[in-house]
């Protein structure tokens, strides 16, 4: 098992560094190719005085000068062991890891990213927590209500929340109960470390309206997967042993039935700390998702490129978690 | 009640989804419970207080260019920032027209030019200190223009006309790279409280360029360049308790500040706070919730919220005020037709003005414009030079010019619009419908705004090669003067290769004469009255086709207090003055 993780982060180490070397060709590669100078590259970033002392010292200090492959080494040298970078009376030492610099707001990638990370993951954690519970209860109690009054309004619900967008669900919540019936008076995001209770508070619409989209998901999945068990010869079995019917659905039919949602959680928990746009928008919370909407807005490429990698990292972190915690719940995968 | 309340908030909620316009109640009594009456801000302060303490809060649905009073161009961090920066001059805190007057700031008095207008002498108040104790110097003055003007590889963002018109400025590279003593030679601080500004040419709105927030001083040990912006240093009232990149910042008393020193600022708030990146219906929500105190932006409410503000109760808690910029179409002067006076005088005549200002969202979004001058301008002229009835064009003139321009049959051309700008689309599309009817044909392109100057519009040779003969534009004050609107759209000298805002091209040697000429006129009424000369002259030239003055539609929350509309800062309310009852 040891080795198993051992090889596994080794992969998903080099998996990042694609992704990154990837991401570099397509913003600073793929412009060269298109015909754009270093010049006109660095002319967005000098501001409305643009001559060619500021362009060429803009050009210096981006590193645009440089071939793409010393770009690139110099990018990664900067996550490792950080970079100086000289906007003012004195050099600036951006330290390690050094995601670069923003000459768009004239701050370093990093700090940035710190700062929305939390906002993003308490988002994505909260959710899925809700998504979670709820999904899997209700799909549960579908499958073994199947046909029932029960199971179809839980369906018809599921199918409400999968089609329903979350600008719609998340505005809603927002006119609801922040200004109409104003159980909240804001929505903001207070850190977890600040006060757990504000924190819980103040995030329960923003979970809300993306727990409901999820969920919604995760029980037609649930549903589907249940069925599918339920019916299997091992679940005769065990019930003609006698078990009760509760060890019989939780222990035999929802463990096995768990193993997809689990797969399908860690992809979506991954990719949601990233890019939870919508609701981070519709509530006003300035998480990774809304960040990288603005970076790109304002073509401020070191703050993608640094969006980017976080979000993969996230993809892949989970991957590599999940893919462990399938030894735990699944007695049929086994690694070697 | 509650089910009712719920009802109306998921109907709204639909509507809005959907795209409809959900109009409010129609319990109007023009009233804002007791909050002053509609557009009542526009003329007078209203809900005026003495009244000390409480919490100002601002939100905004973007971010600034960047607090750094030396290193922005937007309107409103110009407004803003005086609450923790005092520049050499600025505009007075009052209502309506009283609003546009410069008045001194950091400064005992305005600017003592000589004769020629070209040397400026401004002495320092006595006392003035930062919020550190420490006493704040011509020389933090002098060293705030020299980062801000001249050090492009770390402050972009902010207008350089200090460096356009000081002598040697175009040598000069800036305080971080020429570390010499003197700086730049052509600001001369003989003392601690005496700073002179020796200029290349005549320049009589100087007084306007001191009310910048780059003659705001910056003490030259606590420069960080960049990076400055998260450790501001006040001059002002106010001074940063906290501040978030990119998410907003918190602003208490400078206990270092002194009343004494400075005449303009009443600072009733104990604490200011702004917010950054709010959901823009959230921002709407808010005022009309009175949770907080202003839109910083101050370009007004939503689309999606003007029918129900307009309508509904809260109706009598809005001002549409001047926006201090007029949309207008320029005609290319070196692209067939438009060479030629009579075809530009046929678009002149043969606009329906009206339809198109329909088109964009009506009279809250504007009023038919007449003049390239907005009405909030110093130097505003109202005239007509090619009046219709009720704004709807005359077809008989307008034919009439296109057979004088050998074109009776009408002819084909272009016209550009901004693709992420509705409201241009909108009117382009109007344009387009409107000139039909005297067989001109017009084909809309599209380009994005981000390089509309630098790539399309404003690059002669990509004009001339794609033959785009009408040109969607909107222009501004940087500082509400004629010059200060005039310089930069009409002078031959603003045509460039790339980035140009004439987009007219239009060189006339009269028109350029008469704004230097006037620029260099020291006598204020004369000056003020040329500017309106000027855009008589424009209009004659039939180049520009001035189309709609833009407005605000601005909501005052109940709890908003000394709230007055600046016009010296496009319309938007006086964040100097305001204060609130929270």
């Amino acid at each position: 098992m040891a080795a198993y993780i051992i090889r596994r982060v080794f992969g998903a180490v080099l998996l990042l560094l694609v992704v990154s070397a990837v991401t570099f060709a397509i913003f600073f590669l793929v412009p060269r190719l298109g015909g754009q100078t270093a010049d006109q590259l660095a002319t967005q970033y000098v501001g409305k005085d643009a001559n060619p002392d500021s362009i060429a010292a803009v050009k210096q200090n981006l590193g645009l000068d440089q071939p793409i492959a010393v770009q690139y080494w110099d990018y990664i040298k900067g996550l490792v062991v950080g970079a100086d970078y000289k906007f003012g009376p004195e050099a600036t030492h951006c330290g390690a890891p050094c995601f670069g610099y923003s000459f768009k707001s004239h701050v370093e990638v990093w700090p940035q990213l710190t700062e929305r990370i939390p906002v993003s993951f308490s988002l994505a954690i909260g959710a899925a927590v809700i998504w979670v519970i709820s999904g899997v209860t209700i799909g549960v109690v579908s499958a073994l209500r199947k046909g029932r009054p029960v199971d179809r309004i839980a369906m018809f619900i599921a199918l409400a929340g999968v089609s329903l967008p979350i600008f719609f669900t998340g505005q809603l919540l927002n006119a609801l109960f922040v200004y109409e019936v104003p159980i909240w008076d804001s929505i903001e995001y207070v850190p977890f470390t600040q006060n757990p209770a504000d924190w819980a508070w103040h995030l329960i619409l923003p979970w809300v309206s993306l727990a409901f989209l999820f969920s919604a998901l995760y029980a037609r999945l649930t549903r589907a997967g249940m069925l599918e068990t339920m019916g299997e010869d091992y679940i005769r079995t065990a019930r003609a042993k006698g078990l009760k019917e509760t060890t019989v659905v939780t222990k035999h039919g929802l463990r096995a039935a768990l193993t997809p949602i689990v797969t399908i959680f860690g992809m979506d928990f991954g990719t949601l700390v990233g890019t939870a746009v919508l609701t981070e928008t519709v509530f006003s919370l300035q998480g990774i998702g809304a960040y990288a909407v603005q970076s790109i807005k304002d073509n401020d490429l070191p703050i993608v490129m640094g969006v980017t990698l976080v979000a993969a990292f996230f993809i892949v972190f989970c991957n590599l978690v999940v893919d462990l915690v399938y030894a735990a719940i699944d007695p049929r995968v086994r690694y070697s | 009640m509650k089910t009712r309340r719920v009802t109306a908030a998921i109907a709204s909620v639909l509507a809005l989804s959907l795209g409809a316009a959900a109009c409010g109640g129609g319990d109007d009594d023009g009233n804002g419970g007791g909050n002053g009456k509609k557009d009542a801000a526009l003329s007078s302060i209203v809900n005026a207080s003495t009244k000390k303490g409480g919490t100002v809060s601002y939100e905004h649905s973007d971010v600034p260019d960047s607090l750094d009073p030396g290193n922005t161009y937007y309107g409103w961090v110009q407004n803003f920032s005086r609450l923790y920066a005092r520049a050499l001059t600025s505009f007075k805190p009052a209502a309506g027209k009283e609003g546009l007057e410069v008045v001194p700031d950091l400064a005992e008095s305005l600017g003592k030019p000589s004769a020629d207008a070209k040397t400026w002498t401004y002495t320092l108040r006595k006392g003035l200190k930062y919020q550190d104790g420490t006493p704040i110097t011509s020389k933090d003055v002098k060293y705030a223009i020299e980062r801000s003007n001249f050090a492009p590889e770390a402050l972009s963002n902010g207008p350089t006309y200090f460096k356009a018109y000081l002598e040697g400025g175009d040598k000069y590279k800036g305080p971080y790279k020429d570390k010499s003593a003197d700086g730049i030679k052509s600001i001369e601080t003989p003392d601690d409280t005496t700073i002179v500004f020796k200029l290349k040419q005549p320049f009589a709105d100087f007084d306007y360029l001191a009310t910048f927030s780059q003659t705001a001083p910056v003490p030259q040990a606590k420069d960080t360049g960049a990076k400055y912006v998260q450790n501001i240093v006040s001059s002002g009232p106010y001074q940063f308790e906290s501040y978030e990149e990119g998410r907003g910042a918190t602003l208490v008393r400078n206990k270092n500040w002194d009343a004494k020193t400075d005449p303009i600022r009443k600072a009733l708030p104990d604490k200011v706070t702004i917010k950054f990146k709010v959901n823009p219906v959230t921002v709407d929500n808010d005022l009309l919730s009175d949770k907080i105190t202003a839109d910083a932006a101050g370009t007004g409410v939503q689309p999606q919220t003007q029918p129900k503000v307009l309508q509904g109760k809260n109706a009598g808690q809005t001002d549409i005020s001047y926006a201090g910029a007029t949309q207008y179409i320029a005609l290319n002067v070196n692209v067939a037709p438009f060479d030629n006076v009579h075809c530009r005088k046929a678009i002149q005549w043969g606009l329906d003005k009206q339809s198109v200002l329909d088109a964009m969202g009506g009279s809250p979004k504007g009023d038919v414009a007449t003049t390239l001058l907005p009405p909030s301008v110093n130097g505003y002229s109202k005239f007509d030079t090619y009046a219709t009835e009720g704004h709807k064009g005359n077809v008989a003139k307008a034919k009439d010019e296109l057979k004088q321009c050998g074109k009776p049959n009408g002819f084909n051309t272009i016209l550009t619009a901004r693709s992420d700008r509705p409201a241009e689309v909108a009117q382009a599309t109007a344009v387009q419908e409107s000139l039909k009817k005297i067989g001109v044909n017009i084909e809309i392109k599209q380009f994005p705004s981000g390089k509309y100057f630098t790539n399309f519009a404003g690059v002669p040779t990509y004009v001339h090669e794609h033959k785009l003969g009408m040109l969607s534009m909107a222009w501004g004050a940087d500082w509400p003067t004629g010059y200060g609107f005039l310089d930069q759209v009409v002078n031959g000298s603003a045509i460039k290769p790339s980035g140009g805002t004439n987009l007219m091209e239009l060189n006339d040697p009269k028109i350029n004469k008469a704004l230097t000429d006037a620029i260099a006129n020291t006598d204020d009424a004369a000056r003020t009255k040329a500017w309106g000369d000027i855009d008589k002259m424009v209009l004659d030239n039939a180049s520009v086709v001035p189309v709609v003055y833009r407005k605000n539609l601005l909501l005052r929350p109940k709890s908003a207090a000394n709230v007055t509309v600046t016009q010296a800062y496009l319309g938007m309310y006086d964040y100097v003055l305001m204060s609130s009852a929270k």
